[in-house]
């Protein structure tokens, strides 16, 4: 079935220049590999369009089930020049929560928000 | 030596709540209370305001609430403080904590300062290249306000081994707040980078505060913490190898789970194999974790590498400045007149010449937050507000920006709901470049002051 990256990983933001880190966690290690599979830097950064100008380098932190995104260019030249309202980003890790994955049926009991999943 | 010794967080930025650094000091029986206080841009934007305000005098706006919230149960329980908010002027933050520790009747108390981060007149001398561009550092000349070296634990290690009780320091990185307490405590040479990078490792989840304790982390149906209005700041206890359990004082909110420090584990990370601070290279992929009882997580196995031969330098720039403001619609066709708002301020900026360097025009509650990662096909929302941004090289160009909207008033179109501009819309950019020093040319001071 596909599902929103948002059942199957959280994730959270981190500035340092003009580069956002966007750090992807599987809820559980039966989830990590479809993340790894399909999640890729070449999609994530099509996934953010103009809103990433520069490269995305994918971290892969097996021990953690977790990926660490690294995406240049993304915050408006810098915290303090960005136009942008939210200007450290801090917001833009939830934009990847709307990724679609294919999720095998035998794996919906470890989703989170059961209660917005599409039904069986 | 002791066994464990029990950090914990005080602040994790200058706007961070006071309460929950007053509970860690009388709830949280530490050895030390630690504060981090600065963000990239903090230093040049005191420059900046030191030069317009003689009265500003150059460290922590909230040192006072602070040192006032946690001086008490700090002293009764003999809890050492390390912080950095002595900013510009850490020799007059430290004069200012001997204020109150003899305001609060504490007397023979040492307090000192470290300073040498500040390295201003000497940069162009000292580095080469700016990290982000390849360009020289020279070129930054014009524009220079401020440049500071990130410097690491040993300055503070140092002012501990002379007996001092609080230590105010300027620029230093996070975790290095964090690592020196254990470094002095546990006699850690600070050329072990096994070690170093596990108690560095450690400092990184204590440094961002409540964002180890669930802070940063809520979403509802899928990440619920209790009590989210609540939060305890994180204390971690720390055994003589450097491997902790984090938690909090009982009774907070939030949670300390798997979750919330794996997410903090890799806050502000780019490559996890190699995470560059000033005193070692830390390696988070190894990491442990293992959740040892409610709100306990056991952090063990960070990886450490050798330092590198340079020390970052943060330099702080006078880029012009950025006109902002707002205005609201509501209802059906609330999207529609927000564009043909849009459509006039571009055609008025033009009428008014704004000179500007970038100019952004969003939609806030469609795309003014997520940009071009915004979904095709989001749905129109039922209000809206229209928010421009211009980025300029004077302060004049900036504020045609809100003469603009304060025009949307009577000018503009039907529905058009506006702000009073009583709020100061133009604000100067601070840019900040990175580049290298070699570590032997900065030359950390500590000076000491008693109660």
């Amino acid at each position: 079935m596909k599902v929103k990256l948002q059942h199957v990983a959280h994730a959270r933001s981190g500035d340092k220049g003009d580069t956002s880190n966007i750090a992807v966690f599987a809820y559980t290690p039966e989830l990590y590999p479809l993340l790894k599979e399909q999640l890729t830097a070449e999609r994530f950064k099509a996934f953010y369009a103009g809103a990433i100008k520069g490269a995305v380098t994918r971290y892969d932190v097996d021990q953690l089930h977790a990926m660490n995104f690294v995406a240049q260019g993304a915050l408006g030249g810098g915290v303090s020049r960005s136009l942008c309202l939210d200007n450290y980003g801090k917001a833009l890790s939830a934009a990847v929560l709307n990724f679609e994955l294919e999720v095998p049926e035998a794996l919906r009991p470890q989703l989170r928000g059961q209660h917005l999943l599409p039904k069986a | 030596m002791k066994n464990v010794i029990r950090i914990g967080s005080g602040a994790a930025w200058w706007g961070d709540r006071v309460e929950p650094a007053a509970l860690n000091a009388e709830k949280g029986d530490l050895d030390y209370l630690c504060f981090e206080t600065m963000a990239e841009a903090t230093v040049s934007a005191a420059q900046v305001r030191a030069r317009r305000d003689p009265s500003f005098p150059g460290y922590d706006t909230y040192l006072d609430d602070r040192m006032r919230a946690v001086l008490p149960a700090c002293m009764a329980r003999g809890t050492k403080i390390i912080s950095n908010q002595g900013w510009i002027n850490p020799d007059a933050a430290a004069q200012r904590v001997v204020y109150w520790l003899k305001e609060f009747g504490y007397a023979g108390i040492k307090v000192a300062s470290v300073n040498g981060s500040l390295i201003t007149e000497h940069v162009l001398e000292l580095t080469d290249t700016i990290l982000e561009n390849g360009k020289p550092t020279a070129s930054l000349q014009s524009t220079l306000i401020s440049a500071e070296v990130y410097q690491g634990a040993e300055p503070i290690v140092q002012a501990l081994q002379a007996g001092a009780q609080i230590v105010i320091t300027g620029r230093v990185a996070d975790p290095s707040i964090f690592l020196a307490p254990m470094m002095f405590e546990f006699g850690w040479d600070p050329l072990d980078h096994v070690k170093l990078g596990q108690g560095t490792g450690i400092g990184h989840l204590l440094e961002c505060g409540a964002q180890a304790t669930g802070g940063y982390f809520s979403d509802p149906g899928f990440k619920d913490v209790p009590e989210p209005w609540n939060f305890g700041f994180p204390i971690a206890e720390v055994n003589p190898d450097g491997s902790a359990v984090i938690s909090k004082v009982a009774g907070t909110g939030g949670a300390i789970t798997l979750q919330t420090i794996k997410e903090q584990l890799l806050y502000e990370v780019h490559d996890p194999f190699n995470y560059l601070t000033p005193d070692v290279v830390v390696d988070f992929s190894t990491a442990v974790l293992e959740q040892v009882g409610a709100d306990r997580v056991k952090v063990s196995h960070i990886g450490g590498k050798p330092r590198t031969p340079t020390l970052k330098v943060s330099i702080g720039c006078t880029e012009g400045f950025i006109g902002e403001d707002m205005f609201f619609y509501a209802g059906p066709g609330a999207l529609r007149r927000a564009q043909l708002a849009k459509k006039i301020l571009e055609e008025r900026f033009k009428i008014v010449k704004l000179e500007a360097e970038d100019i952004r025009i969003d939609y806030l509650g469609l795309n003014a937050i997520h940009g071009d990662a915004t979904p095709k096909d989001a749905p129109e929302p039922y209000e809206v507000a229209v928010r421009v941004a211009a980025r300029t090289k004077t302060r004049e160009q900036a504020a045609k920006v809100g003469r603009e909207v304060d025009g949307m008033a009577v000018s503009g179109i039907a529905h058009t709901g506006k702000r009073v501009p009583h709020q100061d819309r133009t604000r100067e950019v601070i840019g900040v470049w990175s580049s290298l020093v070699p570590r032997e040319r900065v030359i950390p001071s500590v000076n000491y002051f008693v109660s």
